[in-house]
């Protein structure tokens, strides 16, 4: 399949049509999507809409976008006007937004064709795609195996050569990880890079939306388009996106590599293999690996699980059946929003309200929401005393390779695991990139996963193409 | 004051006010109070998933404003969410300044001389209106409810008074000298009557000297007179079951207006966990230096002030005079009465025709120019014009703005003061030779038989002192 920045060249030169490129992302998906559940909603209508106003553009001899005429798939927590917009929810069902979220309106400016909107973990509350109110999302690569999560959907999409890009969101992993057992690139970009306007929020403070590619350059040009300061979002960063694709061909000569214990302790065997091979990839290429232990690392997932779930507590509140989406009548008011909840919410959402309303409540606050604070600025100073050393962290980004539908339901501790790598930069508010590295023994995809301080994309691309080249891809 | 002899009333105030913004708290909503219900909303004030606040700069002058007028500590400051569930606040839960508001500690001095402390006052967003239909009219037991969110959004500042305040009276006085300040800031219209100040009073009584007492909560009183006949009912209440060898259960009282009666909403253990978080979705408030110096060198006299320099241009003011001057500076009419004096007027006559006519215009008031009042009441002091063809002058000036000697000649008001007066007496004395006779002959009080006579046959448009001297010539 082309990369998206083929694509979109051949569209500008005319050598091809935003409308047949949409027409072929078109074919792929009806032939798949009723075997991977990737679509939650295929939006013909709107597809062929943007797909000729791209093409009206090329004629008109207009600047028709870095993206022109290239299809993606949007994950389904982003707002999209008129378009069904459900989270995985049963509680937005048929919810269809009055608004479009920022990235969905830069995308379009960039001329690139959103076809749908793709399955996810209910609210991104998940690492499977398998909490969805409808259903799991298969592994396009081992249709009995998850596809990761939250934002299974639009890894499969790409992965399952749907659309050549597609967007999700990462509040502790779930791009990266998905990218990882997809065999894909993922980003999650710094805290504020991309404006959160539009992305229904799980945990605010965490959330950020991201590029899937299915290389660096393709994944550099998206997050590029979909970066830089946005009025509408007050954590956006002040400043405009930064220059990344420029940057991809740079490589990591003289740059200092942190090989970090706790990023990949306790992965499979052969993630660890993989993960020491790519440290010798970037040592090949120039860099200097310096082994670091960061031992703080370990307390992120304990202080992640209250902070997420204490914001979604409060986040998720306004699912209460008196305005829009699932409404259950009763008697009265409190009755219904009752009623409401407890028939619009599946159980991993209902655990994690129950969990963060309990971190906040009064007694306990000081404990559990108030300790996990302390122990995110802990992890923060951790990471800047490690950046001292380093100038990016490698390790795993999953703990193995993508594992089958069904064997980690029953047990939400395991299921929490595969988020352990991931979720210490979601804290931090920094950036990570994961990049396919090596398959495991079944030929599954390996990601590895490059960690930069604050703003450290152009870097981290750049490291993360040197890899993409050591493993043979173009 | 106590309510009972031996108690002693304790009164802290929660005063929520609307701020006087042009736009809403987070979002680019219009903020109108009477547009048509849910006209003013977008997704942001509707709370629609994925929407994000964004702070109003405007709201946060105002409040500085208000920290300063309070004589507040303005600090760094953040937003917490504070969360229940109730369907006039969209998304569940209010962003409002919990451990750090913007505004900590100050004080308001009452003309009276005493003076509250002011704990804080911070920064938070309204909810929507519900509107109850059938069945009981309130949230429980009604037939349907209407939620209209165009209030939804629109920026408060509450203000917390210490428990300083010791009668319902003191309470309502301080109520509405904060009320003078708020409008004098511009952060609020100050009308009570729209919703745009509400007020939650704390009541508990004691023996003067125990420590505080058991206190509750009562909320959303709309008017002064509503806030002093709760706290006087409330205090009653509490001393009788005090008396009657019960306790005070804390908890939150509703006062029914018509009733005269403050009834329970829920006591201290239904009394919900707010869950009080940082807002993640906002940055840190930091009014720097040079923002809190332009708030406050923007600001104007307070109504303190105001009453002071007014005060200083009576010699022993009546209290009729005292009156009228807390209602011109109540109304912002000070600086136009000052005006007149400086111009010549007397002081007591400014004061009446500004606190009466001018008052009963209020709405017209931008018609009128400071010369103009101060013409009109010239042409008053000097006999061009009579009382009443004074006041005909001002409604006429309120209302379509002008010249007020050409509004007279407009309406003969000067012609009459000269030579119809003298046809008019003339005439009258010719009907009433009787009167006229004893009057002549040194029986002064049939001037005032003359004056009714002469105001009858004009319509009240002549002046008592000509028509007396009118008399007085003839003789």
């Amino acid at each position: 399949m082309r990369t998206a920045l083929d694509i979109a060249r051949d569209v500008r030169s005319g050598a091809t049509t935003a409308e047949s490129e949409m027409v072929t992302s078109l074919t792929a998906i009806r032939a798949r999507n009723e075997e991977l559940n990737v679509f939650l909603f295929v939006d013909e209508e709107g597809a062929l809409d943007a797909a000729r106003r791209v093409d009206e553009r090329v004629t008109s001899g207009d600047d028709a976008g870095v993206l022109a005429g290239v299809p993606i798939a949007l994950k389904d927590n982003l707002c999209t006007t008129g378009v069904p917009t459900t989270a995985g929810s049963k509680i937005l069902k048929g919810w269809r937004p009055p608004y479009s979220a920022t990235v969905v309106h830069r995308v379009l400016g960039a001329g690139a064709v959103p076809m749908g909107k793709t399955n996810m973990d209910e609210f991104a509350m998940g690492s499977s795609t398998e909490t969805s109110a409808y259903g799991p999302t298969r592994n396009p690569l081992d249709v009995d195996r998850v596809p990761g999560g939250s934002s299974g959907g639009s890894a499969s999409a790409v992965a399952g050569d749907m659309t050549p890009l597609s967007l999700g969101s990462d509040t502790g992993g779930s791009i990266r990880q998905p990218a990882a057992l997809c065999g894909l690139v993922g980003v999650k970009p710094t805290y504020g890079l991309v404006s959160r306007y539009g992305l229904i929020a799980f945990a605010s403070s965490l959330d950020q939306i991201g590029p899937f590619a299915k290389n660096v350059a393709d994944a550099a040009a998206l997050l590029e388009v979909i970066a830089g300061h946005d009025p509408m979002d007050s954590t956006s960063l002040p400043e405009p996106a930064p220059s990344l694709l420029l940057h991809v061909n740079d490589g990591v000569a003289g740059k200092r590599v942190g090989l970090v214990r706790e990023l990949y302790d306790g992965a499979d065997d052969e993630v660890v293999a993989e993960v020491e091979r790519a440290a010798s990839a970037l040592r090949d290429a120039g860099a200097t690996i310096v082994e670091l232990s960061v031992p703080e690392l370990h307390l992120g997932l304990s202080a992640y699980y209250l902070i997420a779930p204490a914001e979604a507590s409060s986040n998720l509140a306004r699912y209460d059946g008196v305005r829009y989406g699932l409404r259950v009548d009763a008697e009265d008011v409190a009755a219904m929003n009752e009623a409401t909840r407890t028939a619009g919410f599946g159980a991993e959402v209902k655990r994690r309200i129950m969990l963060g309303t309990y971190a906040l409540s009064a007694g306990y606050y000081d404990a559990y929401y108030g300790q996990a604070l302390k122990v995110r600025t802990q992890l923060i100073d951790a990471f800047r005393r490690a950046y001292l050393e380093a100038d990016l962290l490698l390790g795993a980004t999953a703990p193995s390779v993508a594992f089958a539908i069904g064997e980690k339901t029953a047990d939400p501790m395991a299921m929490y695991l595969s988020d352990v790598f991931t979720i210490p930069t979601n804290l931090a508010g920094d950036a990570a990139i994961s990049v396919p590295f090596g398959t495991g023994q079944l030929g599954l995809p390996i990601g590895v996963q490059l960690l930069g301080p604050g703003r450290s994309e152009a870097q981290l691309f750049a490291a993360a193409r040197v890899l993409e080249l050591a493993d043979g891809r173009s | 004051m106590t309510t009972r002899d031996g108690w002693e009333t304790v009164v802290g105030l929660e005063v929520h006010t609307e701020l006087k913004t042009t736009t809403k708290m987070f979002c680019g909503c219009a903020n109108e109070f009477g547009s048509e219900p849910n006209t003013n909303i977008c997704p942001v004030c509707l709370g629609l998933p994925g929407s994000l606040p964004v702070l109003n700069v405007r709201a946060v002058d105002l409040a500085m404003a208000i920290g300063f007028a309070l004589h507040s500590t303005i600090a760094f400051s953040t937003f917490h969410r504070k969360n229940y569930f109730y369907p006039d606040m969209p998304k569940d839960f209010q962003i409002s300044q919990y451990d750090l508001p913007i505004n900590s500690g100050g004080y308001l001095d009452l003309p009276d001389g005493s003076r509250v402390s002011i704990e804080r006052a911070h920064l938070e967003e309204d909810t929507g209106k519900s509107t109850h239909l059938g069945g009981s009219g309130r949230i429980h037991g009604a037939d349907r409810s209407l939620v209209d969110y165009n209030r939804s959004g629109v920026p408060l500042v509450e203000i917390v008074s210490g428990p300083d305040i010791r009668s319902s009276a003191q309470a309502r006085a301080y109520a509405s000298e904060l009320r003078g300040i708020l409008i004098a800031t511009g952060a609020s219209d100050g009308r009570m009557e729209e919703g745009s100040m509400r007020i939650d009073a704390n009541v508990s009584v004691r023996k003067p000297g125990d420590p505080l007492g058991t206190r509750c909560e009562i909320k959303n009183l709309n008017s002064l007179r509503s806030l002093q006949r709760a706290i006087d009912y409330e205090a009653l209440r509490q001393i009788e079951l005090i008396e009657g060898g019960a306790t005070v259960r804390q908890e939150t009282r509703h006062w029914d207006e018509i009733l005269g009666e403050t009834s329970t909403m829920r006591t201290k253990e239904e009394a919900e966990d707010y869950r009080y978080f940082r807002e993640p979705d906002l940055v840190d408030l930091v009014p720097d230096t040079a923002w809190q110096e332009r708030i406050r060198l923007g600001l104007g006299a307070m109504p303190a002030e105001r009453r002071a320099t007014l005060l200083a241009r009576l010699s022993s003011p009546t209290t009729a005079q005292l009156d009228a001057l807390e209602v011109v500076v109540d109304l912002g009419f000070d600086d136009i009465v000052l005006a007149a004096i400086d111009a010549g007027a007397e002081p007591t006559l400014a004061l009446a025709r500004a606190a009466n006519e001018l008052a009963a215009g209020v709405e017209h008031i931008a018609n009128l120019t400071t010369d103009a009042f101060s013409a009109t009441l010239a042409m008053e002091q000097s006999g061009e014009l009579s009382a009443t063809q004074a006041k005909v002058v001002l409604l006429e000036l309120l209302a379509r703005g002008g010249d007020p000697r050409a509004i007279a000649t407009e309406r003969g008001f000067e012609q009459l003061s000269s030579d119809s007066l003298g046809a008019t007496v003339a005439a009258l004395i010719t009907e009433h030779p009787d009167e006229w006779t004893r009057y002549r002959d040194g029986d002064e009080k049939l001037a005032q038989f003359f004056i009714g006579q002469v105001m009858k046959a004009t319509k009240g448009q002549a002046n008592g002192k000509a028509v007396i001297a009118e008399l007085q010539s003839r003789r």
